[in-house]
């Protein structure tokens, strides 16, 4: 298990996330310990979700860095108006000589080296745009040479090892189980538009494992045998679970789980909380967890860090918790607190 | 009922399971024999009043390009679920790739083989171009964005005429030809005829590669939940461009194969009409149903320039009044606006609906277990 080596898993640090003149996380010090279950908790509004979203690289934070398995992955946008110098500069000298053939030289003589000059301005622009696109590692290391750094997006942070499940479960519905099971799968896979043409024995041996793994993760959350109903029929209970199964396919080595349990009856929630034990120790991955159900974050979590009006008010063991004043503060006012 | 289509479909069981697994033999088979039979059935009343058997098969090989179309479009609407409305531009482009190469007019007479090759990259060179910038919008947006693209090529056409001979077109445009074996004539439909089937099966076989393949889920993904699939680890952005640059890739090849049926290409050919004709396909069809969309293509084709075309000649022939003095053909507008709102009203899936799509709109069935 990973767990032997040292540093957190994830480490935030001061991160703020304003929206306009409101200020959703304020300078946020955060760690997740390897091979731990933590939660984050705190009243409706404290700003949980936007420093869920902030991990998940949905949105980029205002300020702070984040760090995931020590390599730092997120940190506010730089230099963005930068990266047109890239796509636009190299053409200039073209678009130049375009001109002057058309103005200098001009009449008909002129206009097929003008022409020819436009059409070369553009396929340097074209070439830029098509790197970006086959080879965006190369892009970006381009770009980073010139000073932008862009913010990590979602993908990013799942090809980086994180997976993420969402509050109101999205699943692709018109997919079947094993089919969103295989999406999940995306980032290990390497099938390309020309391997997908011509079906080399590659992609064929490469799609096959990828099923049988996937019926493998499908069996892992009970669901076997569902293989083909589509997302949209399965009960509520068991589209969580398929939601799960699909951020786990990634082979994530974080796990953000915004609120598993919303919405179960109390014999579902102790098969999800037993769920994500078995995630932590037989898969080995980090779950980092957003739940209102006590029950289950005082049952299965390590560590908990409370947030209010975004900031951070206390963390610990679950047992100093629930008798931190400030918590209780938090959650139920000052006289609860003072009665105490 | 069912019963008696379980009966009728029993014996046909082997055949489907074998060519379910060997899809593009499957295809393939299919192909030549409709392309066989099609010719065949002309021959045979009442068809065979209507026009010629080589009148037919010219009708047959316009029919296949718009089908072709069709498929292409259906790429970027069906599969990706991005509202394209500008893709006659890409059809445009390739033809006029082709046109360029291969005329009197620009006086280089490059050979037809290599330039499918050049239209397809061409369309999507230029699939790219227009995708980068606009595929961060969304539904209505992107769709405003790309009718633009569709209008801005012809009228940039148009315009140029330094290059394009602006209205008039690029006439005279090489037919091709197999050296020493085969010269292509407007004459003789029957070698472009083959040209159509062949290139139909090609485009048919890739199309439902890539369906099946990682980015085709990949696709699916972004269609069904954008969010979701970016979470999934999915480029949403490289995704999509490579969704259009597909779908316009394949219109660039099927534009070659146009301007060299027609030998003429003007801006004319290429106006909203032929993007809304192929939208109208992939509807009528089912999005997502490659085989569904180029049936829809097919049906609109033949009916509107044959049906319509026999509708005009029968009321002259009858001389009714009133009735007369209308151009049938002018009504095919009409017909794609019919098509589109009756459909969407009776039956949005299409009517050969995709496999995922008809079971979205299908009841929801109880299982064993019951409603929980």
């Amino acid at each position: 298990m990973s767990a032997a080596k040292g540093g957190p898993m994830l480490r935030a640090r001061g991160v703020t996330r304003k929206f306009g003149g409101l200020v959703a996380v304020n300078n946020v010090d955060f760690e997740i310990p390897r091979g731990s279950i933590s939660a984050i908790i705190g009243p409706n509004g404290a700003g949980k979700t936007t420093f869920f979203n902030v991990i998940a690289g949905i949105y980029a934070p205002t300020e702070g860095t984040i760090e995931l398995d020590g390599k730092p992955l997120i940190s506010p946008p730089t230099g963005a108006g930068r990266e047109p110098i890239l796509l636009v500069l190299p053409t200039i000298p073209f678009i130049a000589l375009a001109i002057y053939f058309l103005m200098a030289v001009g009449g008909d003589t002129g206009l097929v080296e003008g022409v020819a000059s436009v059409a070369v301005a553009l396929l340097g622009f074209v070439g830029a745009l098509l790197l970006n696109i086959v080879r965006p590692d190369w892009y970006n290391r381009l770009i980073k040479r010139i000073g932008v750094t862009r913010p990590a997006r979602p993908n990013d942070m799942v090809v980086a090892g994180l997976a993420r499940t969402f509050q109101n479960i999205r699943l692709y519905k018109s997919l079947t189980t094993l089919e969103n099971i295989l999406v999940g799968m995306h980032v290990h896979l390497h099938a390309g538009l020309l391997g997908a043409l011509f079906k080399t024995r590659q992609v064929r041996e490469e799609e096959a494992a990828a099923e049988q793994r996937a019926r493998e993760l499908l069996a892992f959350v009970d669901l076997a045998g569902m293989e083909n109903e589509l997302a949209a029929n399965l009960p509520y209970g068991k589209q969580r679970l398929l939601e799960i199964a699909r951020a786990i396919a990634s082979r994530p080595k974080l796990l953000l789980l915004d609120e598993p349990a919303a919405g179960m009856n109390p014999k579902e929630t102790e098969e999800m909380t037993a769920l994500i034990r078995r995630i932590r120790d037989e898969l080995g991955i980090t779950v980092l967890l957003i739940e209102h159900d006590m029950r289950v974050v005082m049952g299965i979590s390590d560590y908990i860090t409370v947030l209010d009006h975004g900031e951070k008010i206390a963390e610990g063991l679950p047992k100093a918790i629930r008798t931190n004043p400030k918590v209780i503060e938090a959650y139920l006012g000052r006289g609860a607190a003072a009665g105490h | 009922m069912s019963r008696i289509v379980d009966a009728v479909n029993a014996p046909f069981a082997p055949v489907r399971a074998y060519f379910r697994k060997h899809r593009s033999l499957g295809i393939f088979v299919g192909v030549v024999l409709l392309s066989v039979a099609l010719p065949l059935l002309t021959r045979v009343p009442p068809f065979d009043g209507i026009q010629s058997t080589n009148a037919w098969v010219n009708a047959f090989t316009t029919a296949a390009i718009y089908a072709m179309l069709a498929m292409g479009l259906n790429v970027v609407i069906g599969f990706a679920g991005l509202l394209d409305l500008g893709y006659a531009a890409f059809f445009a482009l390739g033809g006029y790739t082709y046109a360029l190469a291969a005329s009197p007019f620009s006086g280089i007479h490059l050979p037809f083989w290599p330039m499918l090759l050049a239209g397809g990259i061409v369309g999507a060179i230029f699939g790219v171009l227009l995708g980068a910038p606009t595929l961060r919008l969304r539904g209505d947006y992107l769709a405003i964005v790309t009718l633009g693209f569709g209008e801005i090529v012809p009228i940039t056409l148009m315009n140029a005429d330094k290059f394009t001979d602006g209205v008039n077109g690029i006439g005279g445009i090489d037919k091709p030809n197999i050296p020493g074996i085969l010269q292509f004539t407007l004459i003789n439909p029957w070698p472009m005829y083959g040209l159509v089937v062949v290139l139909f099966t090609l485009i048919m076989i890739m199309i439902y590669r890539l369906e099946d393949s990682r980015l085709g889920r990949t696709w699916d993904a972004i269609r069904e939940d954008e969010l979701a699939a970016e979470s999934s680890g999915v480029n949403t952005v490289i995704a999509k461009l490579q969704a259009f640059a597909v779908g316009a890739s394949i219109a660039g090849i099927v534009g070659v194969v146009n301007a060299a049926k027609i030998t003429i290409v003007t801006p004319d050919q290429f106006r909203f009409a032929v993007s809304i004709s192929a939208l109208a396909a992939v509807v009528l069809g089912g999005m997502g149903n490659t085989i569904g969309v180029a049936t829809g293509a097919f049906i609109i084709y033949l009916f509107q320039s044959i049906l319509l075309k026999q509708l005009n000649t029968l009321v002259e022939n009858f001389n009714i009044p009133i009735l007369n003095q209308i151009d049938f053909l002018e009504f095919q507008y009409v017909l794609y606006g019919i098509v589109l709102v009756l459909m969407m009203l009776k039956r949005p899936q299409g009517i050969f609906p995709a496999r995922r799509r008809m079971r979205e709109f299908a009841p929801l069935k109880i299982g064993k277990g019951g409603l929980k």
